[in-house]
């Protein structure tokens, strides 16, 4: 479970900017009128996007408002979902798998690396507010081990080495490209395709036609 | 080995282009209106002949899961919605289909959703699958603007829309009342069964939750017919199935592959082998982190199929397969496992909220030897006492790696103690 304490001090006024405001309502046009209720965990992502990557209780107030809900019915929902930041973290949330098929492939290191690169502890943001580090349970990138997440993006098939120097482009404001580290396609095998080697020619599909004559006939 | 002609996901890595120009070229949304046309009862039988499994984990049947939808209209909305929070350990299938072949999900959705009976469809992703959502979310404004889902959805005369739901980082709401929870804006915490989501699930209207997979190899079944997909497998375990593959292989990788094809051969032809070779094999997770984990010895026979690893005291579970070779700390990577569970516990249930933190100290202790030896007897009956005395079944899967480990690896727990006692006595001594 997720072990929750709010941030203390004063936050300023949050109001959603005109932009938001329009993603938003297109938001919670996506559930029935009297379920708008369900649009509370994207909003709360919306929120915590203008916010800095983090939710003050200013910004949890102003959700429940605008989605007519008592204000507990969405602390219930911020404090309980991990992705929902409740304190304030670095513009470059590192977040490190931990889980098993990482860990055989040396995720405790990664978070050493990150420890020793950045001179912060699990759950910290060092004193320039660029990076804040965590460890996460499993991402679900596995065939892809070891990972970290860092804001939206994956970054797969990691050495400390490669995470280092990740870590370095981005303190000095460069972009780094998501994805395998490796050049490897998504999850395909390192060493080369074992099928799907060729491209199979099939008839361009038809949405509006029939079956083919066997299978509309169950065969 | 599989042949590519059978394969459903022909664009699995990626490889070609996977918006919808792409797909309409690897045939994904072929003859989807003839397949409407078939009617509800006929798609629900010939998905009940095809003895199509559910790939999320449970193996429940599909076709007899979309027969439990109220055959009437009920007057309210009927839903599907559709399990895309791909959490459990060593699982990352989905995420290829979403973001490589997301219209083959799509029409899956429609064919599916119109064989229930629903109105409307709700994806559930998970809220780290940014990018997964971005894909997805444009291929299903690509699917509306050319009229493959909305009004009139294929010229069929249905109407149907999709709607994407991203979570916020909770491994429980892949549980699918727990999903639907979340879906409702609420905590993800599992509801009590009965009533089943399919008498009152989403907004206490009719639902079914299915996983991406299940319902992405849905259309293929109906185009290519029941037959071609009964002819792969075995029966109860029949079709295509994508394993993801991870830990100790020379080349990890996710790859489709048919249904009871043996373990060592998986690994062996698509992974790359076993890291220092197949007899440098401790064990393997064959089914995602909640299946108990099997020895080398069980490994060298053992089909990848349902029945064959429920068999064999394990489970297909969603078919992520951990291989851990003979340098594996096995207490340790199952401790890793027990902090996951204890970590992503809803809370909701005292024998899960207390037995996951319980059991992952006491694990935490054995992986030093730090224990003794009735205590391996004691976390056992411990792992007895969670499980089945929960609302859901993460209970069940918090305890079943351990019972594993236990059935397997006792004598390696035991000189674990004794060592430590040997080395500690004073400490020993102490407790």
């Amino acid at each position: 479970m997720k072990v929750t304490s709010y941030h203390k001090g004063d936050a300023g006024e949050f109001v959603f900017t005109a932009d938001n405001e329009t993603r938003a309502k297109a938001i919670v046009a996506r559930y029935p009128e009297e379920r708008r209720t369900s649009a509370v965990m994207p909003l709360l992502d919306l929120a915590q996007r203008q916010n800095g990557g983090w939710l003050s209780r200013e910004a949890l107030n102003y959700v429940a408002n605008y989605l007519e809900m008592a204000p507990i019915r969405v602390y219930e929902v911020a404090s309980f979902y991990t992705m929902f930041n409740l304190h304030p973290v670095g513009t470059h949330l590192v977040q490190v798998c931990r889980t098993t098929p990482c860990w055989l492939n040396g995720a405790a290191v990664l978070t050493e690396t990150c420890k020793k690169r950045l001179g912060i502890g699990l759950g910290e943001t060092t004193p320039d507010g660029t990076f804040s580090l965590v460890e996460v349970e499993c991402l679900g990138a596995c065939a892809n081990a070891p990972m970290v997440q860092i804001n939206d993006h994956y970054y797969e098939d990691l050495t400390p080495q490669r995470l280092t120097e990740i870590l370095d482009d981005l303190a000095a404001g460069k972009e780094v490209p998501s994805g395998s580290q490796t050049g490897r396609m998504s999850s395909a095998p390192a060493d080369g395709f074992t099928t799907l080697k060729d491209r199979l020619a099939r008839k361009p599909a038809d949405p509006t036609g029939d079956l083919p004559d066997a299978a509309a006939k169950g065969a | 080995m599989l042949s590519d002609k059978n394969r459903i996901f022909t664009n699995l890595y990626g490889q070609d282009d996977w918006r919808l120009d792409g797909a309409l070229r690897r045939g994904v949304w072929d003859g989807t209106k003839g397949m409407i046309a078939l009617g509800r009862d006929e798609i629900l039988q010939r998905i009940k002949d095809s003895e199509l499994r559910g790939r999320g984990g449970a193996g429940f049947p599909a076709g007899l899961k979309w027969s439990f939808m109220p055959k009437q209209n009920t007057g309210r909305p009927h839903y599907l919605v559709v399990n895309a929070d791909e959490s459990e350990p060593g699982t990352c299938k989905d995420r290829e289909i979403m973001r490589n072949d997301p219209q083959r999900l799509l029409e899956g959705c429609l064919v599916a959703g119109f064989a229930m009976g629903a109105t409307a469809c709700y994806i559930y992703i998970r809220g780290e699958f940014y990018d997964e959502t971005v894909r997805l979310q444009t291929a299903i404004d690509e699917a509306y603007a050319a009229g493959l889902i909305g009004k009139n959805a294929c010229k069929s005369g249905y109407d149907y829309d999709i709607y994407l739901h991203r979570g916020a980082g909770a491994y429980i709401c892949g549980e699918e009342t727990a999903l639907l929870e979340s879906l409702e804006g609420k905590k993800g915490q599992p509801r009590l069964k009965p009533p089943f989501p399919a008498a009152a699930g989403l907004y206490g209207c009719p639902t079914t939750v299915n996983n991406v997979e299940t319902i992405a190899v849905a259309p293929e079944i109906l185009r290519r017919g029941v037959a071609w997909w009964t002819g792969l497998g075995r029966p109860k375990n029949t079709g295509t199935k994508i394993f993801s593959i991870s830990g100790h292989v020379n080349q990890p990788c996710n790859v489709e592959e048919e249904m009871g094809i043996p373990l060592k051969e998986l690994i062996e032809t698509h992974a790359g082998g076993v890291r220092g070779g197949w007899n440098n094999l401790l064990a393997i997770i064959p089914g995602g982190s909640s299946v108990p984990l099997i020895p080398k010895s069980i490994c060298d026979e053992v089909l990848m199929d349902f029945d064959s690893l429920r068999e064999v005291k394990s489970g297909l579970g969603t078919a992520a397969v951990i291989v851990m070779d003979k340098s594996t700390d096995v207490v340790a990577a199952i401790a890793n496992l027990a902090h996951f569970y204890m970590h992503e516990s809803c809370g909701q249930c005292t024998p899960c909220r207390e037995g996951t933190g319980w059991m992952w100290r006491v694990l935490t202790r054995m992986v030093r030897g730090q224990a003794s030896v009735a205590e391996i007897d004691t976390l056992l009956d411990v792992t007895y006492q969670v499980e089945g005395h929960t609302i859901c079944a993460l209970g069940d899967a918090a305890a079943w790696p351990i019972q594993g480990l236990i059935r397997h690896f006792r004598p390696e727990l035991e000189r674990r103690i004794l060592d430590y006692r040997k080395h500690a006595p004073a400490a020993a001594a102490a407790e």
